[in-house]
Parts: C-alpha cells; sequence; structure tokens
C-alpha cells in the first residue's frame, strides 16, 4: 500500500449531524477539506464550455468583440453618446469586459444548482462550489478578452499607469458581485423555478442600469451616489480608471458601491448557506 | 453505553413537509399565500402548530442505535420505511430534524453510481471528476488509477467521451470508480445491481472484500440473498421507527414475519361498489397457502391470489382473466377461470370468492397482478370490469444456492429445474 492513503487512514476523523444550526454558522471552514472539488467542478465547466464549437475559445473574444461593434455604431455613432473624451470602441470595452465577467456568471450560477440536480441529491459537497465554479470559469473567459483589450489599447496609444495596479481591486470586486448574485439567484432557483424565466431580463435592465455603453458622468452629480447602488457601477468606473485613466466621476460611487457589494455578498452567503441544508429535500 | 462504536445515532428524526417535494413551487403561489396569511393572520397565531403536525411526514422518528466498527449492516424494510433517508443523513445529503448522527470515520457512500459525470468528457476525465464528488484527494486517485481501469474494464475508450460508452460501459467505469473509494465507513444502497452478470459478480466479491479489511459498511437492499450473505448484523425499520435490531438473518427474518403481520393493507385491495356495470370484482388480495394475507412470498413456496367478485344478474358467458406483470411490464403469465375445468361457469346472481394458487414458478423480484372480467359472446367480448395493476408482491429469496455464493438472479422465472448430469465415456 502507499503512504498517502495510510496517512487518509491514520487521522481521526470525526463527525457531528444534526439538525441545522444557528443562522449565522455559516460552516465555511468546512469548504476547505473540499477545495480540490472547486478545481474540479471548475475544471468541467471549462473542458464543456466550449466543446462541439468550431470557434472553441474564440468566442470569449467574439461575444464582448461583436458587443462593442454593436455599441460603437448604436450608442457611439447614432446616438452620439460622450465617452469622456476616449475612443468609444475601447471606452465601451473597458465597460464589456466586467460586464460580461458578470453578467456570464450571474446567468449560469443561477442555473448551477438546478442544473446538477442529481449531484445535490445524492451526495454531499458544499454546494456552495457549484456557482462559485460558474464564476471562476467566467473569469478565464475574462482573461482571454483581457489580451484583447491590452491589444486595443496598444492600437489606440494609450499608455498605462501605476494605476493598473489597482485593477487586481475591480476585478475582485467584479467577483464578488458576481458570486453574490450567483448565490441568491441560485439558491432561490431551487425553490423557485420562476428564476429561470427571470434571470434573461434582469441582466438586459441590468446592463442599462450600468455604465456600460454610456458614462457615469452623464448623470448629475447628486444622482451619482443613487447610481452607486447598483454594485457594477463602481467596477467599471473602476476599470476605466485604472485602464483608460478616466477620473472618477465620484469618489462616493465608488465607496457606496464597495459598501454595497459587500453587504450583497456577506448576505448571499448567509442566505446560500442556510438553505443548503434542505436543497436535497427541495430541488 | 460504550464507546467503541463507528456510528451512534440518537434520538434521530426527519420531518417532510407534505407537499414540500413538489417538483417546484411557482413564486406566486408564495407570494399569494403570503398576502392571505397577512390578512388573517391573528387567526393564525394559535393554529399554527396544529397544522404543521397534520402536514408533517415524520420519515425517521427517534432512531437510537449504535454500530460497531467493522461491523457490515444491512438495513431492511419496506418501501418508504426511511431506509434511504437514514443513509442520506449519515451521508450529509440531508440533514435530520432532531436528534444526532456521531460519525468516527469518513464516510463515503455509493448511494448512486456516476453522479457528476459528464457526457462530454472523456472517460478519464470523468474518473477524475467524479472521484472528486464523491470525496477522493487527487492523489489518491491517482494512486488508484490503474485499478480503477482494471476494474473497469473500458481501457480502449478511455479518451472518448463518454457520450460514446455504451449504458453498461457507463455504468462499469462510475462503478468502478466508487468501488475504489477508501472510507472508514461506507454506504451502499441498492447499486449492486448494475452491470451484466459477470460484472455483478466482481461487484459483491469486491464488497466482501471491503467488509473483510474491517471498514464499516450499511447496506441497503431488497435482495434479501444479499443482505444474509454480505452482512453480519442487521436493522429493520417500519414506517421511520426501528423495529429490529440483531444479526442480518434474524432481521431479515423479522421483515419477512412482519410481511405477515403488519401490512395488510397492502395485500388486499378492495373496490368501491359501481351499480352501473352487472359483474365487478369488488377485491383483490393476496395471502399465503394457509390464507393468511401477505405480499411477499419466498421463491420456493406457493401462494394464493385471491378475487371475490359479484354479479348482478344470472350469467353463463363471464369469465375472469388474472395477469401477472413483472415491474417492466412484461406479461409473465395469463389465465384464464374456465379453463381449470374447459367450460364457462354458470355463475347465478350473487357473490363469489376465486381462489387461484400460483405455484413457485417467479423469480426474486415485484409484480403486478391485474384482474379484468370479461362476457364473450358469439363475435365479440364485453370488458364488464377490470382491474388493472390492483396490487403488488415480492418474491424474495429465502436462501437459494446461487445467493449463498453471491450470484444474482436473472430471467423472471425460477429455474429449480431437473438437472441429470452424467459421466460420459
Amino acid at each position: 500500500m502507499n503512504s498517502t492513503t495510510e496517512e487518509l487512514k491514520c487521522e481521526s476523523f470525526e463527525m457531528m449531524i444534526e439538525p441545522p444550526g444557528k443562522w449565522w454558522q455559516l460552516r465555511l471552514k468546512e469548504l476547505w477539506p473540499f477545495r480540490e472539488l472547486l478545481y474540479f467542478l471548475t475544471w468541467r465547466e471549462l473542458k464543456v464550455r466550449y466543446k462541439q464549437t468550431a470557434l472553441g475559445v474564440l468566442w470569449a473574444v467574439l461575444q464582448p468583440l461583436l458587443i462593442m461593434v454593436l455599441f460603437s455604431v448604436v450608442f457611439g455613432r447614432f446616438a452620439n453618446l460622450p465617452s469622456d473624451g476616449f475612443p468609444y470602441p475601447i471606452f465601451t470595452f473597458a465597460g464589456l469586459l466586467p460586464w460580461q465577467l458578470f453578467s456570464r456568471a450571474l446567468s449560469d450560477a443561477s442555473q448551477s444548482l438546478v442544473n446538477n440536480q442529481q449531484m445535490v441529491s445524492k451526495i454531499y459537497f458544499p454546494r456552495i462550489f457549484l456557482p462559485m465554479s460558474n464564476v471562476l470559469s467566467s473569469l478565464v473567459d475574462f482573461g482571454v478578452a483581457f489580451i484583447i483589450l491590452l491589444i486595443m489599447m496598444v492600437s489606440y496609444e494609450i499608455t498605462p499607469s501605476w494605476r493598473m495596479l489597482a485593477l487586481p481591486i475591480f476585478i475582485l470586486a467584479a467577483i464578488a458581485c458576481a458570486t453574490a448574485a450567483g448565490l441568491w439567484l441560485s439558491a432561490i432557483n431551487v425553490k423557485y423555478r420562476d428564476i429561470k424565466y427571470i434571470t434573461p431580463f434582469l441582466v438586459q435592465i441590468w446592463l442599462y442600469a450600468t455604465p456600460v455603453a454610456y458614462s457615469s458622468s452623464l448623470f448629475p452629480e447628486q444622482w451619482r451616489l443613487l447610481l452607486g447602488l447598483n454594485p457594477m457601477a463602481g467596477v467599471i468606473d473602476g476599470f476605466r480608471w485604472a485602464l483608460l485613466g478616466q477620473e472618477m466621476s465620484s469618489n462616493n460611487l465608488i465607496l457606496v458601491s464597495m459598501f454595497v457589494t459587500i453587504v450583497f455578498l456577506v448576505s448571499g452567503l448567509i442566505y446560500f448557506q442556510n438553505t443548503e441544508q434542505t436543497f436535497a429535500d427541495v430541488i | 453505553m460504550s464507546a467503541s462504536y463507528a456510528i451512534r445515532v440518537h434520538n434521530l428524526s426527519k420531518r417532510y413537509k407534505l407537499g414540500g417535494r413538489q417538483p417546484y413551487v411557482m413564486f406566486r403561489d408564495n407570494l399569494l399565500k403570503g398576502a392571505k396569511a397577512l390578512i388573517s393572520w391573528p387567526k393564525h397565531l394559535g393554529r399554527r402548530n396544529k397544522d404543521n403536525e397534520a402536514n408533517t411526514l415524520w420519515a425517521l422518528r427517534d432512531l437510537d442505535f449504535e454500530i460497531k466498527p467493522g461491523d457490515s449492516v444491512g438495513i431492511v424494510g419496506s418501501n418508504g420505511a426511511g431506509k434511504s433517508t437514514l443513509l442520506k443523513i449519515f451521508s450529509r445529503v440531508t440533514v435530520p430534524s432532531q436528534g444526532y448522527v456521531h460519525l468516527r470515520g469518513r464516510v463515503g457512500s455509493l448511494l448512486e453510481v456516476g453522479t457528476g459525470f459528464h457526457p462530454e468528457l472523456t472517460g478519464i476525465e470523468n474518473i477524475y471528476l467524479n472521484g472528486a464528488i464523491l470525496g477522493m484527494r487527487k492523489v489518491e486517485i491517482d494512486n488508484k488509477l490503474d485499478e480503477i481501469i482494471a476494474f473497469s474494464e473500458v481501457e480502449k475508450l478511455l479518451q472518448t467521451p463518454v457520450k460514446f460508452y455504451s449504458s453498461g460501459m457507463r455504468v462499469r467505469l462510475a462503478f468502478s470508480v466508487a468501488a475504489h473509494l477508501e472510507p472508514e465507513i461506507l454506504l451502499v444502497d441498492e447499486v449492486l445491481a448494475v452491470g451484466d452478470v459477470a460484472f455483478q459478480k466482481k461487484s459483491i466479491s469486491r464488497m466482501e472484500q471491503v467488509t473483510r479489511d474491517g471498514r464499516t459498511v450499511l447496506f441497503v437492499s431488497h435482495n434479501m440473498a444479499a443482505i444474509r450473505s454480505l452482512c453480519k448484523s442487521g436493522i429493520f425499520l417500519s414506517q421511520g421507527k426501528l423495529v429490529y435490531s440483531g444479526s442480518a438473518d434474524s432481521a431479515v427474518q423479522a421483515y419477512l414475519d412482519s410481511g405477515q403481520k403488519h401490512e395488510q393493507g397492502d395485500s388486499k385491495v378492495i373496490f368501491e361498489s359501481n351499480l352501473t356495470i352487472p359483474a365487478q370484482i369488488t377485491s383483490i388480495a393476496t395471502t399465503n397457502t394457509r390464507g393468511e394475507p401477505s405480499r411477499i412470498f419466498s421463491h420456493e413456496n406457493s401462494f394464493h391470489i385471491e378475487i371475490d367478485f359479484l354479479l348482478r344478474e344470472n350469467d353463463t358467458r363471464s369469465y375472469l382473466a388474472l395477469n401477472i406483470h413483472d415491474q417492466e411490464g412484461m406479461l409473465l403469465l395469463n389465465s384464464l377461470d374456465f379453463e381449470y375445468q374447459n367450460s364457462f361457469a354458470n355463475y347465478q346472481k350473487g357473490s363469489y370468492k376465486a381462489i387461484v394458487k400460483i405455484p413457485p414458478v417467479l423469480a426474486p423480484g415485484t409484480y403486478n397482478v391485474s384482474v379484468q372480467m370479461i362476457r364473450k359472446e358469439k363475435n365479440k367480448e364485453t370488458l364488464w370490469d377490470a382491474a388493472e395493476e390492483a396490487l403488488t408482491f415480492d418474491i424474495i429469496d429465502s436462501g437459494s444456492a446461487r445467493s449463498q455464493i453471491g450470484l444474482p438472479w436473472s430471467g423472471k422465472l425460477t429455474n429449480l429445474l431437473d438437472w441429470k448430469i452424467e459421466v460420459t465415456k
């Protein structure tokens, strides 16, 4: 016998299985021993995503590019929306990247539990890994599309500044937003399949409420805080600030967005972890 | 209480809200319910608990037992007794409503093989994915990969997406991964009935090896022979309660005996009177040869099907037809009442009871009984009354030679044929 299995056997392992605890007990410690499963689930998502497509991972690039072209023609050319002095295509592309990360993760994650119904009702594992794996796999698409953004920046001669260093914070914020939305929607979807029909509308409406095609400076100063209640507004403002060197339309907008993101994520976590224990009975 | 247990179950209960398991609830319905509750909330305050109790199903109720390390325990009971719910709690798929379970050791379950298999992924990719889902570490899978592949017998197709596999190959691959879990406590639920006979045999010997290795095994099955041969101890559950705990043999026996005592409801079905038809089947029941109600019979014994019927007018051209189907709906037997005397009975107006003796010809399994009352005229047949799949009964293996060596049943008929084997030349 090899040593690893012996080691595993020697670990003395004990567990109590009890009725659901208090709502604030999130059992996040239990996630650690299962960490490899998160990796495998993400890997499965990526493997399967572009199977049997002719263009494969090119779609990760094509989707935001096509939307950029569309937006440039409709909003940039016809509607003549201001883009704060930047070429409209790169202005909107910098917003589209985090938006695509968010919307893709949200749509996939909201269906994740229901699509893996068999797993959820037959086997124990931290269910939170299902929506999380969708978020992580969207991150890979984001990475691929990001290369295009860098190429565009070079061709538009936009020199990156030290602000680039702050970009990971905004990427993290986008991930947090997507995770929060994924947790809420997937958990509600277990009980109310209406979510399946609501999600596409939600994504559409959310897109228009987010400064992707337009600039947040379009709003009068006092309304910008309200815009900040949409956590993705802060993320996209942050992206443009870090990448293009666009000035923040309002510092408070970012702060409000960050705060909303945290509340959104923590509440999503609480809701998900508390309903998780009944998923197998309800799904 | 001794400290030496692998599993301790204390006061364990699991409650389901009736209707809570509907496929899904519409958002609208709950909004409506919320609105209604708001309007009438003062009235509800006192009643709430009572309502809940009425809409509650106790899948498990106040279970208390301990299982020793290294024991192999068979859990028996009829459908809905709570066997699967118990394993689901052990494997943490669902949470108990009351009480607790204390586990000493890692738990692995074979509740469902092939969970998480993805058709687009190749065989080898699915081995890793499925292993991770079952709780194996990547290093563990790496170490056992060769063993798993050899066991599955699909070496040649490992780089092919699983969607091109036959269902048999898929099942073999899935079972191979699950069978190489090495937890201290293993939960098994009816998964041995997969694949062809040769693979089933291999799976059963794998199970035997697991129990010999000193692991604790919990085994749920309707196959009494498998429980007797694989398990040392047995637990008998009925309607969520622990009825008997002891040796596997005596637990199986307790279960079989109870089939003759507690489940009369299942062994007889009574039909409502319907005055519009001139001939009617009023009840159908299964009994043992002594006439005692039962729905579980040994494959070695005869049993009776009793049909009560009545005729509202004299009739000389009507007959009863008895059909036995297997669970897949295949007709195994069709018997007509006039066959035993080669002519139609001369029925006078009144009530009758037909007792049909079924010889020990059916292989272990679950079967459906249907009865029809038919009137035969010159050119046409009229169906007076029909009770389709009115009743089910179980034939169980009460210790056949094949089960002793771990061979499963195949075919629908018992094959206690006369074998004459001689030395030639």
